[in-house]
């Protein structure tokens, strides 16, 4: 896993404590209104989500910049691809 | 026998418009919401409508708005999800005495579960006091819930006040706005509360619809896990028809809330006029800054369910204490935490108009009720007092 701290989100997401899949559904949505480039956070205290965000990220061609940990939740970042 | 119902903070009648709305979803349009072909997307734009239409009539945001089984269910889902949610902020909440078994008994859940709940005491009138509030707030407190107004003495609370209170503190605040959404102007920006429980039968449209409203930022941890109906917030297929019932009550009771007032209002004074003029007789909670159809009284040496087999005998129908106090036979802790006596709580009855009632059914009221107090006050063992000094004028009307 890869961890990042300081990244400048352009958008973020709060879907602590709401349930899977909610966290891929929501970030389908959101990384439709990014342009290229752009940087989506996405903050869950689902676990689950550490395999299948990066994994999404692979199979829709957006960059996984990596995670943030806190006490309660994680933020995944994950910048927009360009196709 | 003339049959006349006076318990409408029990439940409402569902208005025929109300069930013209959610026939077809009973029959041909039956599919699940979240089924992707086009039985589940008119299923799921026909839910879609009806949170515009709840939101609407509370001034909420559709997002804000999550859809539950019952107030109850809207209640228990808003202690619990926001203790639980900023409990690595503090584990203290604070609770009023006037709030309905479901805030209650989930404050005693949350108590078994570690949490420490502070019970906010209430005035002769039922009235939460915004500075009792204030003092009552710790380091710990990340949690408020007052109800709108109780249902059993129809006072309606200085809620903006408390969530000034609150708002100082950054504690969220939670309330019970069943007894009132629908029946009194409810504005979830001018209360500025962070979550709302109501409940469609409760102005006229089905049971087995109720919502919360969730102010938009808030994290609640969910009541209920599964699917991601209501954005993975409360899981479980949609009922929905009683959606969409809830829906068009909430479009009806928006438009109509005025002229509703307008009528409950005069039949409600009327009665407690009456009253007044009714020896021993003691109107509970606030004369004039309450539900617009509630009336609510203590009658001194005999008992509410007395009363209230004996005007049902009479095709009256109405109610003592909560509707589950009345089941139970306990005096209503909400009239114990307003002062009231426990003798005189038991003498409790509440009178609740709705849109069905008419002048001619108030008439009946007014000429039975009093002969119904006369006729089991003759037999009453109590008549000549309690016996034990209680006395009962600890209320707001005295005579």
């Amino acid at each position: 896993m890869k961890f990042v701290s300081d990244v400048k989100p352009d958008v973020t997401t709060d879907i602590v404590y709401m349930m899977c899949p909610m966290h891929l559904m929501k970030l389908e949505e959101q990384m439709k209104e990014l342009a290229p480039g752009q940087i989506l956070e996405i903050m869950t205290d689902y676990d689950g989500a550490l395999e299948d965000i990066p994994d999404w990220c692979a199979k829709t061609g957006n960059e996984f910049l990596g995670i943030d940990e806190t006490p309660d939740f994680f933020k995944f970042y994950i910048k927009k691809g360009s196709r | 026998m003339k049959k006349c119902y006076f318990d409408h903070v029990a439940t409402n009648p569902l208005h025929p418009d109300v069930l013209d709305a959610m026939m077809p979803y009973f029959r041909e349009e039956f599919g699940n919401p979240l089924s992707v072909y086009e039985y589940g997307m008119k299923a799921k734009n026909a839910v879609e409508t009806a949170r515009e239409q709840v939101a609407g009539l509370v001034n909420a945001k559709p997002a804000e708005i999550i859809f539950t089984a019952n107030g109850a269910e809207a209640n228990n889902f808003a202690l619990r999800g926001i203790a639980l949610a900023r409990q690595n902020e503090g584990k203290h909440i604070l609770v009023s005495r006037m709030e309905h078994h479901s805030i209650l008994n989930s404050a005693r859940f949350l108590e078994k579960s570690g949490f420490t709940v502070t019970y906010l005491p209430v005035d002769r009138q039922g009235y939460v006091d915004p500075d009792t509030v204030k003092k009552m707030i710790t380091k710990e407190t990340t949690l408020i819930s007052v109800i709108h107004a109780s249902s059993e003495v129809g006072t309606i609370e200085p809620l903006k006040e408390i969530v000034k209170v609150a708002k100082e503190h950054n504690i969220s605040v939670h309330t019970d706005a069943v007894a009132t959404t629908g029946n009194i102007p409810v504005d979830v920006l001018d209360l500025g509360v962070d979550l709302l429980s109501m409940a469609a039968h409760q102005f006229y449209g089905p049971k087995g619809a109720g919502a919360l409203y969730v102010k938009q930022g808030t994290r609640i941890v969910p009541l209920i896990y599964g699917g991601i109906q209501e954005s993975g917030r409360r899981a479980g297929t949609e009922n929905v028809p009683a959606i969409v019932g809830m829906g068009k009550a909430a479009l009806l009771a928006k438009d109509e809330l005025g002229s509703r007032m307008e009528y409950l209002r005069p039949m409600r004074d009327r009665l407690i006029d009456t009253m007044a003029g009714v020896e021993r007789v003691y109107l509970t909670g606030d004369r004039n800054n309450r539900l617009p159809g509630h009336a609510s009284f203590c009658v001194e040496y005999i008992e509410g369910e007395a009363m209230l087999l004996l005007l049902a005998a009479k095709g009256i129908f109405s109610a003592s204490g909560s509707a589950c106090s009345s089941k139970a036979l306990k005096s209503s802790p909400v009239l114990l935490s307003m002062g009231i006596p426990t003798g005189l709580a038991q003498g409790s009855i509440v009178f609740s108009l709705g849109m069905g009632n008419t002048t001619e059914d108030m008439d009946y009221l007014v000429s039975e009720f009093p002969a119904v107090i006369k006729r089991l006050r003759e037999i009453s063992p109590f008549s000549q007092g309690w016996g034990d000094n209680q006395e009962g004028g600890t209320c707001t009307v005295k005579k």
